[in-house]
């Protein structure tokens, strides 16, 4: 090969002349693995569940044992008598029905804040006036926290639902108005001609094309409002949520801390924390697999 | 009348001039374009980018009116977007992400109350068959690589049956192996079926290969420099000895040096 790598050498700054080859190539079945199943191992692994279960057990591990060196329920509970104290409460009948209260309460206040946006998107999509008018509206109204508002509901609408009802319309409103509105917006123009290539026009387009290509946004907005509505609820209750004679979760955890029962305000706290978690793993989750995540919109 | 006056265009464009309003600026892009199409014309409109062959083809699709001129189809002139003439973009998302496949091609069909339930199935399934999808009828398009969303589109376009097709640099997003390989299949389906369409694009050799007629466009504001035949295998043209492509470039090119586009072909 000596020879060859005489004649392979170049002139100063052009590459080496080489021979052309051509092979073939073998068939996968001669490869070995090309596609192999993971361990038992691995696929556990995989698991999101399997791994946040994990940190969670070490989360009450770690609790259970500050508790216990602490050794005062007035400060921390144990997580074993908070779950007792959860558990008597559910068996009581107490825990649930200030859940069915509160989760009854902010059903009809997202509804009506839903029905609202709707409205108020479907001006701003029709003109520019009405699209001023939003604009102007959010960006005002989606700094201001709800719960400062509470004090004017009281004056307006008095101890009761309805002032929370109100406060909560006020949570969800804008941040679904403006995530519809925006995600509208950014629906690509080659789809809407699509749609119109098609014939459809008016409310056939917004159907058919707008709103299921701005879905994720609306998602978006769907899952803020919600996590806005559920805090301000609670919130709202810890003020005034015995007036209408059944209370909420937040009323719940007001009352079980002046009577200094503090594993009931523990357990208190948790089920405010189970119904978040259920509503955003369970429901808003199976509702992005079936759509969003199945269309590819969102990984 | 005793002369029959040929056959009646499909697509008349006549003296056609388009503006559009930017941020800041009224743009002329066409100025006076006039063309025919006839049915089942291969009608190439080539031109660099900025000639306003899109804004042309966006005018014939009714989605925005001349300032100056007219567009008719069968005689009857265009107003707004329709059914009779169908779209296919360059762009990946003209599908439906919430669709899949079949339900993409049967959109079109039902949105534009062309055929419904079981009638619209078979229609769809026809045409996703003729692009050699049968098999991805049931997945969603973002599964699809880029080639396959673009036959996609174009069996949506096809079954509608469209008086013409309107083709707005299809490939342009494709790389050069599929690209070569999407414009020979365009070429099987229309010998299936000689539907008429008009393409844009900006390479001069997919028009060569693609049209039997290409109309030429000066750069911005875009006016008509020609109109040639193509035989789609770029002869050489006996009066002047070179050939079409090269002749094109010539004509298109030549008060300006332009980086000549490389496109393997042939």
């Amino acid at each position: 090969m000596a020879s060859t790598r005489a004649a392979a050498q170049p002139a100063f700054g052009l590459p080496p002349a080489r021979p052309e080859y051509l092979r073939e190539v073998v068939g996968g079945r001669d490869i070995g693995v090309v596609q192999a199943p993971l361990t038992l191992w691995q696929r556990l692994a995989n698991q999101s569940w399997l791994r946040k279960g994990l940190v969670l057990a070490v989360i009450a591990a770690g609790w259970e044992t500050y508790a216990r060196h602490l050794n005062n329920e007035l400060l921390v509970p144990t997580f074993s008598s908070t779950l007792e104290a959860f558990g008597s409460g559910f068996a009581s009948g107490e825990i649930p029905e200030k859940m069915l209260n509160s989760v009854t309460l902010l059903l009809k206040g997202y509804g009506a804040g839903l029905l609202l946006a709707t409205v108020f998107t479907s001006l701003a999509m029709m003109s520019r006036l009405g699209n001023d008018l939003l604009d102007t509206l959010t960006s005002a109204f989606n700094p201001l926290p709800a719960i400062a508002l509470l004090p004017l509901a009281l004056i307006w609408f008095g101890l009761g639902d309805r002032s929370i009802i109100f406060v909560l319309v006020h949570s969800v409103l804008w941040a679904v108005a403006l995530n519809t509105h925006s995600g509208f917006r950014s629906v690509s123009n080659t789809l809407r001609m699509v749609g119109r290539n098609y014939g459809l026009r008016g409310p056939r387009l917004i159907a058919k094309i707008l709103i299921p290509a701005a879905f994720p946004s609306i998602l978006t907005g769907l899952k803020i409002g919600w996590a806005f509505a559920w805090r301000t609820l609670i919130a709202a209750e810890l003020v005034f949520g015995v007036s209408s004679g059944k209370g909420g979760l937040g009323w719940y955890i007001y009352e079980h801390k002046n009577m200094l029962d503090i594993p009931a305000v523990f357990a208190g706290l948790f089920t405010v924390i189970l119904i978040g978690l259920v509503v955003e793993n369970l429901i808003f989750r199976n509702i992005e697999g079936a759509t969003v995540r199945r269309w590819g919109m969102q990984t | 009348m005793s002369v029959p006056p040929g056959p009646v265009p499909l697509l008349q464009v006549d003296g056609v001039t388009l503006q559009y309003k930017t941020e800041k600026h009224l743009v002329t892009a066409t100025y006076r374009v006039s063309f025919d199409v006839h049915r089942a014309d291969r009608f190439v409109v080539l031109g660099p980018s900025g000639c306003g062959k899109s804004t042309l083809l966006k005018a014939v699709g009714g989605y925005m009116a001349p300032t100056e001129g007219s567009m008719r189809l069968k005689g009857a002139p265009i107003r707004a977007p329709g059914a009779d003439r169908v779209f296919v973009f360059q762009e990946f998302d003209q599908l439906l992400p919430w669709k899949t496949v079949k339900q993409n091609v049967m959109f079109a069909l039902e949105s534009s109350r062309k055929m419904r339930g079981k009638a619209a199935e078979a229609q769809a399934m026809r045409y996703i068959e003729k692009v050699n999808l049968a098999k991805f009828a049931d997945s969603y398009p973002h599964t699809l690589s880029g080639g396959m969303k673009q036959r996609v589109a174009i069996a949506r376009a096809l079954a509608m049956e469209p008086d013409i097709l309107l083709m707005d640099e299809p490939f342009a997003a494709l790389d050069a192996l599929t690209r070569r390989k999407m414009q020979d299949e365009l070429l099987a389906l229309w010998a299936d079926t000689h539907f008429t369409v008009l393409f844009v694009t900006h390479s001069i050799p997919e028009a060569v290969l693609i049209g039997n007629r290409i109309l030429l466009l000066s750069p911005h504001p875009g006016q008509v420099k020609g109109e040639l035949n193509s035989s789609g295998d770029d002869p050489v043209d006996p009066a002047t000895g070179r050939k079409l492509s090269d002749r094109i470039h010539e004509i298109l090119f030549a008060d300006r040096v332009e980086e000549q586009e490389v496109m393997p072909h042939g």
